[in-house]
């Protein structure tokens, strides 16, 4: 029978939770790294035993740490994080030149076919890459070269590379997504890149039409429709079936369209879910009702799911990277809050159970469908 | 020479040190020190200072025989305490955070 194991970051160590394939009782590994931020853990789709994880401190900054064998055990491999060339200037929040420097790694994106090759999504935003399984990494300096990396400017979280989607179809394709810049395309392997934000407008900037300068939250694909992109924007929930070319506004009937969290259920690509959040100064839900939103026609008509998820006096943040979908025949769904929550559902969402409640603030969940 | 280092208890607990490290330093210096101990346990590579520009990170001090060391530059001698194995090299975490 297949099983699922999920890992969860959070801001005080990572914890690893595993269930059998019904999805009902679940085990609680860790603390992990107890006591360092955990922005994001992952495994590897080519071999799940292996996991990347980025570990990070005020004290000591930027550790990342590989498992070979599920999570039990964990070595420090290379941290040394170096841009390509002379980094330059990016904007600060005053619109002044502000020299890129390396803050921590956001997210790391295993390779679909190679348990040693992963990519690093990094504040100050850029995207780096290993290939000998986290020993060594080397920025793809395409992305910042690109020629609009002067005019970036840092969300409120910081200049931050928080997402890298890897095309299942074509594997010189990927998409990243920069708060906030926006996002970006390569169809050479990450040698060079496009911005794909035409459709995108965002009222809070000078220019709501430019190039750059979204505040991307997140996207989120279908592995069986690449070219169907699924954003969660600062505010507006956004579609693109053109591989990012062009976007439309889905958020339709959404009672607030700013949130953090999109994905895809993994039976159904036209099925996607958000946690809408009410505003971008209270970052918590609409009237203090915690509601996952689900549409099964690829955005625009929602409709709320709510049972098993708190409907009273419930403001906490479900954060960009904290919401993942496991491969089992009725997908599960998966989300973790900034009270230490972390939400599952053994069917397609129509309902939902706590599998641990007090955990630090969760800063990122993933999930992984074992055989 | 040895030089014996305590290192605060995340950083132990990163590289499995357990207590007070022995270090065999080439040259009575932080530098030195910090060398021989990175060479000894590679998790602790950037950890204490900057891998590239090796500028100590601000929230970790050193400290011996009740005096900060931390601005007396890389190259400083440590006291002679220290380099006689009767006080160990203090790396202390700030006090700081959430």
């Amino acid at each position: 029978m297949s099983s699922v194991r999920v890992l969860v970051g959070t801001r005080k160590g990572a914890f690893i939770l595993s269930s059998d394939g019904k999805r009902d009782r679940w085990e609680v590994a860790g603390p992990h790294f107890a006591g360092w931020e955990m922005y994001h853990v992952k495994g590897s789709p080519a071999d799940p035993n292996r996991i990347y994880a980025s570990q990070s401190s005020g004290w000591s900054g930027q550790v990342v740490q590989r498992s070979n064998d599920g999570g039990k055990t964990w070595e420090a491999v290379d941290n040394k994080f170096t841009y390509d060339g002379v980094p330059g200037t990016h904007q600060w929040y005053d619109g002044t030149a502000h020299p890129w420097e390396f803050k921590r790694v956001w997210h790391l994106e295993p390779s679909l076919t190679d348990p040693d090759t992963v990519f690093a999504g990094i504040e100050d935003a850029a995207i780096f890459k290993t290939a000998d399984g986290g020993k060594s990494w080397a920025e793809l300096a395409g992305l910042r070269g690109h020629g609009s990396g002067p005019k970036w400017q840092p969300g409120a979280g910081g200049l931050c590379l928080h997402t890298i989607l890897l095309d299942p179809s074509n594997p010189q394709r990927m998409y990243i997504a920069i708060s906030a810049a926006g996002a970006f395309r390569t169809d050479d392997g990450g040698a060079s890149w496009t911005p794909i934000n035409r459709g995108l407008r965002s009222q809070y900037i000078p220019d709501p039409d430019a190039e750059v300068g979204h505040c991307v939250h997140r996207i989120a694909m279908h592995r069986s429709r690449p070219g169907t992109l699924f954003m969660q924007k600062h505010w507006d929930v956004m579609r693109s079936d053109d591989a990012g070319d062009n976007w439309r506004e889905v958020s339709g009937n959404l009672p607030t369209d700013f949130g953090f969290v999109i994905d895809v259920n993994t039976n159904e690509p036209e099925t996607i879910y958000v946690v809408p959040i009410k505003s971008d100064s209270e970052h918590f839900p609409m009237d203090g009702k915690l509601q996952v939103w689900r549409s099964k026609s690829g955005g625009n008509e929602w409709e709320p799911l709510t049972k098993g998820l708190p409907q009273s006096d419930c403001y906490v943040n479900v954060l960009r990277d904290a919401m993942a979908v496991d491969s089992l025949d009725q997908c599960g769904v998966y989300f973790g809050t900034t009270g230490g929550q972390v939400y599952a559902s053994a069917d397609g969402g129509d309902s939902w159970k706590a599998i641990v409640r007090d955990l630090p603030a969760v800063l990122s969940v993933e999930v992984q469908t074992l055989p | 020479m040895t030089i014996r280092v305590e290192l605060p208890q995340f950083l132990r607990r990163l590289a499995n040190i357990q207590g007070e490290v022995q270090v065999e330093a080439s040259a009575a210096t932080v530098r030195a020190v910090l060398d021989e101990l990175e060479a000894r346990y590679p998790a602790l590579r950037g950890t204490i200072r900057d891998q590239v520009t090796g500028v100590r990170r601000p929230f970790l001090r050193f400290f011996a025989c009740q005096e900060d060391l931390s601005h007396d530059g890389p190259d400083a001698p440590l006291p002679e305490a220290v380099v006689e194995g009767r006080e160990p090299l203090l790396i202390v975490g700030a006090i700081a955070g959430g």
